[in-house]
């Protein structure tokens, strides 16, 4: 009868491996490398500020990133003036001593500027397409910031087969590829100040990174406590196994 | 009989208290001498790796509490303020929602133990039935409290099992309308779900402590399924198993820790990250990891009501398991045809996992039947018959004396249908 132990064993492991072969059509994205890889993982500082500079220049004119401050733009190594500057570039809504609605500079105590009032709005500016919010977007897609790059990078012409909605753009890493948004990233699009080439590539990797930082602004400190903590756990186990052998030692069992 | 406890504590304080008030002598009994089996392997760890699991649930879902507004128009952005702007508030969420699979993890271990040791067998049955009603409870707890972040998976997955309660006949319509509390799942849901969420773990601390007290009269289990013959069978709880449980402590937060520290989003769903919307339908609505066989269950019927009813009496069967089970040996050790089907049972049940997390679609289809399949035949046929057919192995005379000097040779013919053992 230990066959049959033996061949239900194999079964599931036959199961678990077959799993993703039977699994639907997943599309999948070539893996990148990325700084903030693996348990010691780091954002790149450099890659995230041109990325924040790329945010900043193109994306934020029709993503919001409301959970994110711009003094979040400290965790990748921007100095206060810097940001304060960054701020001022951009106008969000007050009320003003009359009770009018009116304008101000940003500060680094505001969220990052939103720039559509509302859904109707942003959709209106975008032929009904709704630019989705980026703040945790690295985390809500399957995928992650392979994905993302994969995306940003995904934009081509269309098979001539295929029939293009109104206003749609094809992208080979969007399901269905088609999607609302017109390609954002083209070469030379912004200029680095480091005088790294700005490559749609390049750019891509750069704004990702700012992103993944955005979407987890406690890895670097999560990783670091997690490190010293699975080291004392692992002190521990071998403390507390060795006194349990020693506890255990005359007892016959 | 009323009068004070006469204490034997020498420190004059605890001896004050205990004596108007015996805590002290009573855990010194139930933790400190109480007479434990002393054949345990690791699988023993794990009722106690539970306990402190809740105790973590409980602690960290408390302060989470202090910061999160159950509002639909705030719950997930006061979620994403707790993981950025609350001091280590991602640690907090992290290690709770962590914390659930951990829980999951831990718990169906500890079941799967108790149907290879037969742990639900006599005189046990009530604190098996008592453990049911905590997986039950557990259900609710982790089901509504993923409801609260309010993202899509939240809101959808409200709907699709809330949506169960139309199967019933009649009344069921309103019954959903009841739960909701309105008509659709909305702030009203997500105010009582908060509610019910903070409220039901304490229940649960009050169901393990009647869990325990029940243990604490039967006595454990062991790897032999023997009943305890004499005091050389046992040892005292303390120091010889809070030592081998601090053993199994330290790699369970080993585990936990690098799971909330490196991998923390492992188990969950990315669509959760994206903000519940009731006009958007995710493409795939899959629960958590741990529903997925019963999902899996629900699915395998093509009837909507066949489903629900499936799927709840895949827990009714181990509620009334220790009758199904007809066999008086108690630890699969000696049941050489139930020691197979045991590995049938789990990988059937791995099975019902997979098939949950894909769509109902071609083979995953029919892998659902047949493990549903399985599933109920193990309990309702498999069980009862097998009890009368198989022939156990010789049982060792004493947990002390496990391998029996001489060969005690195999029982005599029909021990199989006499209890095993008389005390
Ligand atoms: C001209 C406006 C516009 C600009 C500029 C823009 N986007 Fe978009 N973006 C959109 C719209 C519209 C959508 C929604 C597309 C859809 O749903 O079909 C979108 C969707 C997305 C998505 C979600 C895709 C998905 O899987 O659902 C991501 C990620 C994204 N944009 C990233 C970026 C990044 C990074 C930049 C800057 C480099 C950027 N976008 C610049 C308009 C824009
Ligand atoms: C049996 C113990 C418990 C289980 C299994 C459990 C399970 C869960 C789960 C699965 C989530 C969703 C995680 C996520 O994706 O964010 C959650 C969230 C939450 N829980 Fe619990 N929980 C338990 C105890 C408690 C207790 C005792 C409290 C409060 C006293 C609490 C308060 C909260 C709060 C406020 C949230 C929302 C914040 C968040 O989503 O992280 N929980 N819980």
């Amino acid at each position: 009868m230990r066959i049959v132990r033996i061949l239900s064993l194999a079964a599931a492991l036959g199961a678990v491996a077959l799993a993703p072969a039977i699994a639907e059509e997943e599309i999948s994205y070539p893996k990148q490398k990325w700084s903030f890889d693996g348990p010691f993982g780091t954002f790149d500082r450099a890659a995230a500020q041109r990325g924040s500079q790329v945010f900043n220049a193109v994306c934020s004119n029709c993503h919001s990133l409301k959970q994110a401050y711009y003094r979040d733009l400290k965790g990748i190594g921007l100095e206060n003036e810097a940001i304060t500057a960054i701020a001022a570039g951009f106008n969000v809504p007050t009320v003003a001593d009359d009770g009018s609605n009116a304008e101000r500079p940003a500060r680094p105590s505001d969220h990052f500027r939103s720039p559509f009032a509302n859904e109707k709005a942003a959709r209106s500016a975008n032929g009904g397409a709704l630019p989705p919010d980026l703040s945790v977007i690295v985390k809500a897609r399957d995928g992650g910031a392979d994905y993302i790059y994969a995306l940003l990078t995904g934009y081509g012409e269309a098979p001539s087969s295929m029939k293009m909605g109104d206003g749609m753009n094809y992208n080979k890493a969007f399901t269905g590829n088609q999607i609302g948004m017109p390609r954002p990233l083209n070469d030379g699009q912004v200029e680095y100040a480091d005088g790294t080439k700005a490559t749609t590539e390049q750019m891509a990797k750069d704004v990702v990174t700012f992103l993944s930082y955005i979407a987890n602004p406690e890895m670097e400190a999560r990783k670091r406590l997690g490190v010293k903590l699975v080291l004392f756990l692992v002190l521990m186990t071998g403390v507390t196994y060795a006194v349990k052998r020693k506890v255990w030692a005359d007892v016959d069992h | 009989m009323a009068g004070l406890h006469k204490s034997e504590f020498a420190n004059p304080v605890v001896n004050w208290i205990d004596t108007r008030l015996p805590i002290f002598t009573m855990m010194q009994k139930e933790y400190g001498v109480f007479p434990t089996p002393k054949n345990f392997n690791y699988f023993w760890n794990f009722g106690a790796l539970a306990m402190i699991n809740l105790v973590i649930m409980i602690a960290t879902g408390i302060f989470l509490a202090m910061n999160y507004t159950p509002h639909v128009s705030m719950a997930f952005d006061s979620v994403e303020r707790i993981m950025r702007d609350v001091n280590y508030g991602w640690l907090l969420r992290y290690v709770h929602a962590n914390g659930a699979s951990m829980f999951f993890i831990v718990t169906y271990i500890h079941i799967f133990r108790g149907l290879y040791y037969g742990s639900y067998k006599a005189p046990r049955e009530l604190l098996w039935m008592i453990g049911v009603v905590i997986l039950l409870v557990m259900m609710a707890t982790a089901f509504m409290g993923y409801v609260l972040p309010w993202g899509q998976m939240s809101y959808w997955g409200a709907t699709v099992i809330t949506n169960l309660f139309s199967a019933i006949p009649v009344v069921g319509e309103s019954v959903v309308t009841w739960l909701w509390g309105g008509f659709s799942v909305d702030n009203p849901t997500l105010n009582r779900f908060f509610s019910l969420h903070f409220l039901l773990p304490f229940v649960l601390v009050g169901v393990v402590f009647l869990h325990v007290a029940a243990l604490h009269i039967t006595g454990s289990n062991n790897p032999l399924g023997i009943d305890v013959k004499s005091p050389q069978d046992t040892l005292p709880f303390h120091p010889y198993y809070t030592m081998k449980d601090s053993v199994g402590i330290c790699v369970y937060l080993l585990v936990f820790a690098a799971l909330v520290f490196f991998a923390p989003n492992l188990f969950m769903a990315a669509e959760n990250y994206i903000p519940a919307n009731p006009l958007v339908t995710p493409s795939e609505i899959v629960p958590e990891w741990y529903f997925l066989p019963f999902y899996a269950i629900l699915r395998s019927v093509p009837s909507k009501l066949g489903g629900v009813l499936l799927m709840f009496g895949a827990i009714a069967v181990l509620f009334v398991l220790p009758w199904l089970d007809t066999s008086p040996v108690r630890s699969s050790k000696f049941r050489p045809i139930y020691r197979n089907f045991f590995w049938v049972l789990l990988v059937a049940v791995v099975v019902l996992g997979l098939v949950g997390a894909h769509r109902p679609e071609g083979v995953w289809v029919v892998l659902g039947r047949l493990a549903t399949f399985y599933y109920f035949f193990h309990f309702l046929i498999l069980l009862p018959v097998l009890g009368k057919l198989e022939r156990p192995l010789p049982l060792p005379e004493s947990i002390s004396r496990p391998v029996m000097a001489g060969g005690g040779g195999p029982l005599p013919g029909g021990a199989a249908a006499k209890p095993m053992e008389k005390i």
